[in-house]
């Protein structure tokens, strides 16, 4: 049944009986909580405000008794006030863009480093990578989790791993070509990008050892599935993470393809109605909230992920025990991801007003150029922006696109555009549109009847 | 003494000019004269008109953002040497020239020159010193319409 060849013992506890793995995740959830509680003072603050204490946590259905955490509260205790770990215990900082201009930060203590590799090993063994794989690591190293947390899960998992990092393309087409690189990590839509660039070069990918990619970071859709793995003669998986959980590694697809595997004993999952917050039974679509179960530098309790997703309790073809979400194709806020990069309209609300002291009215239009997501943001001039100079009109492009890209850090489109010729809505404003044709299938469309190319 | 310009906002994309002229046109109001600046971007359309208040109204009801501007206009010949001579003027003084259009009229061989100066009233008066003819806003209109 199962397509890889390998089994790598990390990969022991995805095939755990259920009633073992809840005992465990019972275990780890009482332990989670009452060093939340000890640790960190906004978490012991509600507790108490509800009058639950760490000891009332008998079984994993108290973890409903529980408040949630969400993104403004990683942003209102900025920089660590979330942390439950001293700072000489904390071996590693990330961060990630949160709503406003400051980042929300991360924090790992070793313990929590080993931890993700391990979930990283557990996540690359389920998309069928051994150590005798040459893996090309296209996210981007820094801040950012993708790049160092793909890198020490292949390392670990005895792979070859090529640092290459994002940018680039021609570099990464002759590092594929000549390094013979048999699996890739990237965005989706950079490594359609990739294949564009390599047909240009004279590269047919199909040709070449690439057998799988790993992709994440962004949405994507069984179609761009289907072209990356006619295209580029590989299986393409979906791997899901968030830097406020641990970064990539908290899912994966197996080589079936239909849902991505939750490392639940490591990161509870639940889905609840993202209007309610009450929890909805398995199978039906909500908000998934996440609990780390082993984190000590920074445990998450029911954190709201606003990505929109059910939960598969039924097994796996794989064999793995652990449960299943179904691929992400939106979320319940207004966040855009742009190559990885997590955007907020409200950042480009207060970019745009640094610039001149006023809002002037916008819209933001994604498009995907050749296998590329760009942001372009128009921006509708009003009486005190407009001059009849040319230069001063250039300088005030000038000063909108140098603001955004500074705030955002993505290249920014910037058009001027005339006075009321933005659409108004009735209600809330209609501030993206999105073109990039994401979401437009069912996400629990099954693809493992589609042909899968083998080498 | 200073004549008032219209400047329209336009998208860099067909049509765009075409429609704020249709109105004015439908509203009996004559365009003396007009320049474009054009970007890859966007463009600025620039306008001496027969009757300025009630084209910014008309224009501005149709949503067109409107900028007026007080630019100066000069008349000179219309021969070799008639701008440059114009131009000394203002060599070593703090008056520029933001920019600048021109255009010919009527029968005597005549120009009019549409100056846009960071300092308009000194500019006048140099201008005036020099014994050049700044025109009157009616005058423009009575002129070109020869």
């Amino acid at each position: 049944m199962e397509l890889e060849s390998a089994f790598h013992p990390a990969s022991t506890p995805d095939y755990l009986p259920p009633v073992r793995m809840r005992e465990l995740q019972l275990e780890r959830l009482r332990a989670v909580v009452r060093r939340a509680y000890g640790n960190v003072p906004l978490f012991r603050e509600r507790l108490n405000a509800r009058g639950v204490r760490p000891e009332d946590i008998r079984e994993l259905g108290d973890l409903r008794q529980l408040p949630f955490t969400t993104k403004a509260d990683l942003r209102d205790t900025y920089p660590f006030g979330l942390f439950a770990s001293p700072i000489e215990e904390v071996v590693r900082l990330h961060a990630s863009s949160g709503t406003t201009g400051k980042p929300i930060v991360v924090a790992y203590t070793r313990q929590d480093l080993e931890v993700w590799t391990s979930v990283m090993v557990r996540a690359l063994a389920a998309c069928g990578l051994t150590h005798g794989d040459i893996v090309q690591n296209a996210y981007g190293y820094g801040l950012f989790t993708g790049g160092l947390g793909a890198h020490y899960g292949a390392e670990s998992l005895g792979a070859t791993v090529i640092p290459v990092s994002g940018g680039n393309t021609d570099r990464q087409i002759m590092v594929m070509k000549d390094f013979r690189v048999t699996a890739i990590c990237c965005t989706p839509s950079y490594f359609i990008h990739l294949l564009e660039r390599a047909g240009e070069l004279g590269v047919n990918v199909r040709e070449l050892p690439l057998r799988v990619g790993i992709f994440g970071a962004e949405p994507w859709t069984e179609s761009m599935r289907r072209h990356i793995e006619i295209e580029g003669g590989i299986q393409a998986f979906d791997i899901y993470g968030l830097s406020e959980i641990i970064g990539p590694g908290v899912g994966v697809e197996c080589s079936y393809h239909n849902g991505l595997h939750i490392f639940e004993d490591h990161f509870y999952p639940e889905i609840v109605d993202p209007e309610t917050g009450g929890v909805l039974p398995d199978g039906e679509e909500g908000e998934l909230v996440l609990t780390t179960l082993s984190k000590q530098a920074m445990p998450m309790i029911r954190y709201r992920t606003r990505d929109i997703t059910s939960l598969a309790p039924e097994p796996c073809p794989c064999g793995r025990t652990v449960r299943r979400i179904g691929r992400i194709g939106r979320r319940s806020d207004d966040m855009i991801i742009i190559r990885g990069i997590n955007v907020f309209p409200s950042q480009i609300e207060a970019a745009l007003l640094a610039v001149e002291g006023t809002l002037p009215h916008y819209q933001i239009i994604l498009t995907r150029q050749k296998g590329l997501d760009a942001i372009e943001v128009q921006v509708e001039i009003t009486p005190e922006l407009f001059s009849d100079k040319v230069g001063a009109m250039e300088s005030l492009h000038g000063r909108l696109s140098y603001a955004l890209e500074q705030t955002l850090g993505l290249r920014v489109e910037v058009t001027l555009a005339a006075a009321r010729s933005i659409r108004r809505s009735e209600g809330k404003a209609q501030r993206v549109m999105d073109r990039r044709n994401l979401g437009e299938e069912g996400r629990h469309e099954n693809p493992s009847t589609v042909a899968l190319p083998r080498k | 003494m200073k004549i008032h310009q219209l400047s329209l906002f336009l998208e860099n994309r067909p049509g765009q000019m075409a429609a704020p002229c249709k109105l004015l046109a439908g509203a009996g109001i004559n365009i003396r004269t007009l320049t474009l600046a054009d970007t890859e971007r966007f463009g600025i359309l620039r306008m001496i008109v027969s009757d300025w208040q009630r084209s910014r109204s008309l224009l501005e009801e149709a949503g067109y953002l409107v900028n007026v501007t007080e630019v100066v206009a000069v008349e000179v010949a219309d021969t070799p040497g008639g701008l440059g001579e114009l131009l000394e003027v203002f060599v070593d003084t703090e008056i520029n020239i933001e920019y600048m259009y021109a255009f010919a009229f009527g029968p005597l061989g005549r120009a009019a020159l549409i100056f846009r100066f960071n300092r308009p009233d000194a500019a006048i008066d140099r201008l005036r010193e020099a014994g050049l003819n700044v025109l009157e806003e009616v005058e423009v209109y009575h002129r070109i319409a020869v």
